[in-house]
């Protein structure tokens, strides 16, 4: 190839920064690859397992099973190719410029965390060995419990929920435990949440057996201070609040509504799924938060695994510390231990302590990272964050709704709706066509409050390469909506697979979550 | 020092980014943040370790403070099986453990192998709905629950004991506000006016002593006579042998995957199925998302996507089912790799031979004086777990602590004298042997 050839004249690193990316003729891997149940071979087999001579006991009438289950069969090699080609098919924050996922917080899992917990140290300990065998593993759960005591401000935190949203689930049942043991559980029957807080805010106090009060954005996009005194009250049990919000504003009267609910006798929950902006920078105790939750899979590094396992910590101070699920960790100078005899807690929340494995990722990203690195982390990611903003809002068609003309912390919230008003464009059919390129985005959470959402964040782990070429993919999907909107409306082309007929999903007689039951109704394969 | 996961850490290009936008320095964004509320001090941390050699060599230490690789027989909700070098080879792939929650195209790979989890644990249970797991099994039979109640509109709950006290707690705190948790044996539910107010009975088989009872399957036809739902949790790994719930009449399977594959972790490898008969009435009820297969504008080609959304509260916050979230999904493509590695013959070998493991281990403890196999005494059939007690002067957990002395960790204790030990595949003849040896030791 001739050293003209314009794909191996590559400019120098500092000539390219701020010229025009080169959209990628990306496809994806499209191995066409059957259901696996379409690959059986009768006979063959992908492991083999230990027999034995001993004699099998006879089951109870009943309880023998009497046919054979009807899973596959199929050889090592082809249970491995068939996974290794959905692998491919697949992509995650090591392969894409994964910034579309707002509110996810995308960043990258560092490979060196991962070889921890690979370690047999970890991965092969059962949690009831005695606790002389697991000394190392219960200093790590101590010592990130300090860790995050320290950033969030609070005097205890649990590490046992699973994720995000069991998290909040663990707060609003220690919130309930609160009220009870104050006699005002019967009293004290409502949540308030606002709409650009995560819906499990919202589900979780339902389940938990609240009313459910959601204060909407005002003009500006600040959860309505109006509403919210007109909400509290001897009813209040609590205000369940995300900060920054799901658009990327911080709400700067925090501390009045945190007042507002005090005054009330309801205690303040900070779901700090938003942190990875304000790490060093604001911290739950200082606004006057009782209860706070971090996502260790988002602003602490832990891979997010096609959706978990992931992690939750619930942090919360003095007077909520008898409700802390149990067993905590503690410590007496000498040696670690798990202590279950904790009378006032709310119980289990999960069987054992915690997704182990993630709590010794977050560890290890925390150490790796320090008070410098977090700070960094958090400026890094907004100013990457208003840095994209600003390439986004060149484009035709789209603008950030709410607090004209403010900053965003670590995401924000987009709406195409003149680009929709002028070529009937969907975001989700942008988003679609966005993965021809490589990428791809989220709208928002529903309801869609604005309209035509898509919501970034680019968290401190993207260059500002990858950024540009972000925005750039945006801005030709924008002129191809324009321009050439059966592009757009036919897309994707590269992917995978192309357009999807939903019709089927809401139809008992037509869905499929089985291929027992794809079988059945649609007669495939039989 | 430009940090090595932080690209615009750089500060000339963070200079240049800053000037692109304005802004004379980071502060700008935090304008809207009162300085009441500002930390003005550095978080108080220890120093980072700023290399990976460092890093490596910190936790190095912290991990060589822990000692796996001892002969155990701890299960009791957590167990130790073998797993197969594929399913760590797909669970580590990039792809998979570093993707979210994308779209049906880019991530097609992720809802097929998903879906295919759904479909290798339909066939195991027999039956044709399973979500994409929950967390784990306490939440995977706090949800089965709820939906019996929900179905049923009504409150109480029977629970079949023996069950695990922390899978109880569990349960006792989500089902709080809206139902009453009855805890009783299996023999005297046959006793029980069902018909006012049950919603359901649970029961699970094996129980959480390992016990396979005989009584369970009967139980269904009690629950439905009163207008309740059957809920039956299960291990998964014995349905090679076991019968599924589902064939003597269970409404709701639950249960927790950590045996088909995935690592213990000291009690980190959960994940929670729930599974039910295609009835639109139980499917409206799940929370959890449900991906199904459908086709695309190409002729032939497969698509998926979510059924019944609505259902959701990421659909309808909280007037959806409980709420979904991030939960457990990759092992549910590990447990999938591993029932395809397995396939009916695998589960079948293996079912086969913890049983057998199960019966021998009862046997010989047995045959110990001032130890007993109380279960196997009363002629029942354990699989995985089971019963020990200890009739001499020691109690079990004194035993624990001299069978460590020995290399050796004792099954998890249950009170002065009855213990819960474990066996599995993974153990041998001589494994059993071992234990036994160094129990009569011990005990003489």
């Amino acid at each position: 190839m001739s050293a003209h050839s314009p794909r191996t004249s590559v400019p120098p690193a500092e000539a390219r920064v701020g010229a025009k990316p080169r959209l990628r003729r990306f496809h994806q891997a499209s191995w066409d690859e059957p259901l696996l149940f379409e690959l059986t071979s009768p006979g063959e087999r992908g492991v083999g397992v230990p027999t034995t001579d001993l004699p099998v006991p006879a089951l109870p009438a009943g309880l023998a099973r009497e046919s054979a289950p009807q899973l596959p069969e199929l050889s090592q090699l082809h249970v491995l190719r068939h996974y290794l080609r959905l692998s491919q098919e697949n992509l995650g924050v090591d392969l894409n410029i994964d910034v579309g996922q707002g509110t996810c917080t995308m960043k990258y899992s560092p490979k060196v965390n991962d070889t921890f917990v690979v370690d047999q140290r970890i991965s092969e300990l059962h949690p009831l060995q005695d606790e002389s065998t697991v000394q190392g593993v219960l200093e790590i759960i101590y010592r990130l419990e300090g860790l995050l005591k320290e950033i969030s401000g609070m005097d205890r935190v649990s590490l046992q929920p699973g994720a995000g949203s069991a998290a909040i689930y663990a707060n609003v049942s220690m919130i309930r435990a609160y009220h009870a043991s104050r006699g005002e559980a019967e009293q004290r029957d409502e949540v308030i949440t606002t709409m650009f807080s995560h819906p499990s805010n919202a589900a979780c106090a339902k389940v938990a057996g609240y009313k459910v009060i959601t204060l909407m954005p005002d003009e500006d996009g600040y959860p309505d201070i109006e509403a919210l005194r007109a909400a509290v009250g001897p009813r209040t049990a609590a205000l369940l609040i995300t900060n920054p919000e799901d658009t990327g504003i911080f709400n700067p009267r925090i501390e009045e509504f945190v007042r507002l609910a005090h005054e009330a006798g309801g205690l303040c929950c900070y779901d700090q799924a938003n942190a990875n902006g304000i790490l060093g920078i604001t911290r739950a105790r200082d606004a006057g938060f009782d209860l706070c939750h971090f996502n260790l899979h988002k602003t602490f590094s832990t891979p997010h695994a096609c959706g978990g396992p992931a992690a939750g910590a619930c942090g919360v101070s003095e007077a909520l510390v008898p409700f802390l699920p149990r067993p905590t960790v503690e410590f007496d100078g000498s040696r670690y231990r798990l202590e279950d005899d904790r009378p006032e807690s709310v119980g289990k929340i999960r069987p054992f302590y915690g997704v182990v494995p993630n709590l010794v990722r977050a560890y290890a990203w925390i150490m790796s990272m320090g008070a410098e690195g977090l700070r960094e982390v958090a400026e890094t990611a907004v100013l990457n964050n208003n840095y994209l903003m600003a390439k986004v809002l060149e484009i035709r068609g789209v603008s950030a709704p709410y607090a004209k003309g403010r900053r965003r912390v670590e995401q924000a919230r987009y709406s195409w709706e003149q680009l929709n008003a002028d070529t009937g464009i969907h975001s989700e059919q942008i988003g679609v066509r966005a993965a021809d390129f490589g990428t791809h985005y989220w709208t928002s959470h529903h309801p869609y409050v604005v309209p035509e959402p898509m919501t970034l964040e680019p968290t401190e782990s993207y260059s500002q390469a990858d950024l540009d070429e972000y925005a750039a993919i945006l801005a030709e999907v924008a002129r191809e909506a324009y321009e050439e909107p059966e592009v757009v409306r036919t897309a994707p082309h590269r992917s995978t697979i192309h357009q999807l007929r939903q019709e089927s999903l809401d139809d008992p007689d037509t869905w499929a979550v089985t291929w027992r039951a794809y079988r059945r109704k649609l007669g495939a394969g039989a | 020092m430009a940090h090595p996961y932080i690209p615009n850490s750089v500060p000339a290009v963070r200079e240049r980014m800053l000037k692109a936008v304005g802004a004379a320095s980071v502060e700008e964004f935090y304008a809207d943040i009162p300085e009441s509320i500002r930390l003005r001090r550095p978080l108080d941390l220890p120093a980072p370790l700023r290399s990976e050699a460092e890093l490596v060599r910190h936790l190095d230490g912290l991990l060589a403070r822990n000692t796996p690789g001892a002969l155990s027989f701890l299960g009791a909700g957590c167990y130790q099986h073998h797993v197969p070098a594929v399913v760590d080879e797909v669970a580590t792939r990039s792809e998979f453990l570093t993707a979210y929650a994308g779209e049906p195209y880019e991530d097609h790979g992720r809802f097929q192998a998903l879906w295919e989890y759904q479909s290798l644990m339909g066939e195991l249970l027999e039956l044709d709905v399973v979500n994409v797991p929950t967390y784990d099994g306490f939440q995977a039979t706090g949800t089965a629950l709820r939906m019996a109640g929900r179905v049923t509109g009504r409150r109480t709950l029977l629970i079949v004991g023996p069950v695990d006290p922390d899978k109880l707690s569990k349960i006792a705190d989500y089902v709080r506000p809206d139902h009453d948790v009855v805890l009783v044996d299996a023999a005297a539910v046959a006793d029980l006016d069902l018909s006012a107010d049950v919603a359901a009975v649970y029961c699970e088989t094996p129980n959480y002593h390992g016990i396979l009872d005989a009584s369970v399957p009967a139980l269904a036809a009690r629950a439905h006579a009163a207008g309740a739902l059957l809920v039956a949790g299960c291990n998964p790994i014995s349905l090679g042998v076991v019968a599924p719930p589902s064939a003597y009449g269970a409404d709701i399977v639950c249960g927790d995957i950590q045996p088909l594959g995935i690592r213990m972790s000291f009690g980190g490898g959960n994940a929670g199925f729930i599974a039910t008969r295609d009835d639109p009435r139980l499917v409206s009820e799940f929370p959890s998302r449900l991906f199904g297969v459908i086709p695309t504008t190409v002729e032939g080609e497969y698509g998926f996507g979510d059924v019944d959304y609505e259902r959701t509260s990421f659909a309808v916050r909280e007037e959806g089912k409980e709420w979904v979230g991030t939960a457990a999904a990759l092992h549910g493509i590990m447990a999938g790799v591993y029932l395809a590695l397995m396939g009916p013959q695998g589960m079948r070998e293996i079912g086969e031979t913890i049983l057998a493991n199960t019966a021998y281990a009862q046997r010989r403890l047995a045959e110990i004086p001032g130890v007993e196999a109380p279960s196997a005494a009363a002629g029942q059939v354990s699989f995985a777990d089971f019963l020990v007690r200890f009739t001499g002067s020691l109690t079990a957990a004194e035993v624990n602590t001299r069978l460590l002395a020995l290399g050796i960790h004792g099954g998890k204790v249950l009170s002065a004298t009855d213990a819960l030990y474990c066996v599995t595949e993974i153990h041998t003849r001589e494994d059993i042997d071992r234990l036994a040896q160094a129990l009569e030791e011990i005990t003489a």
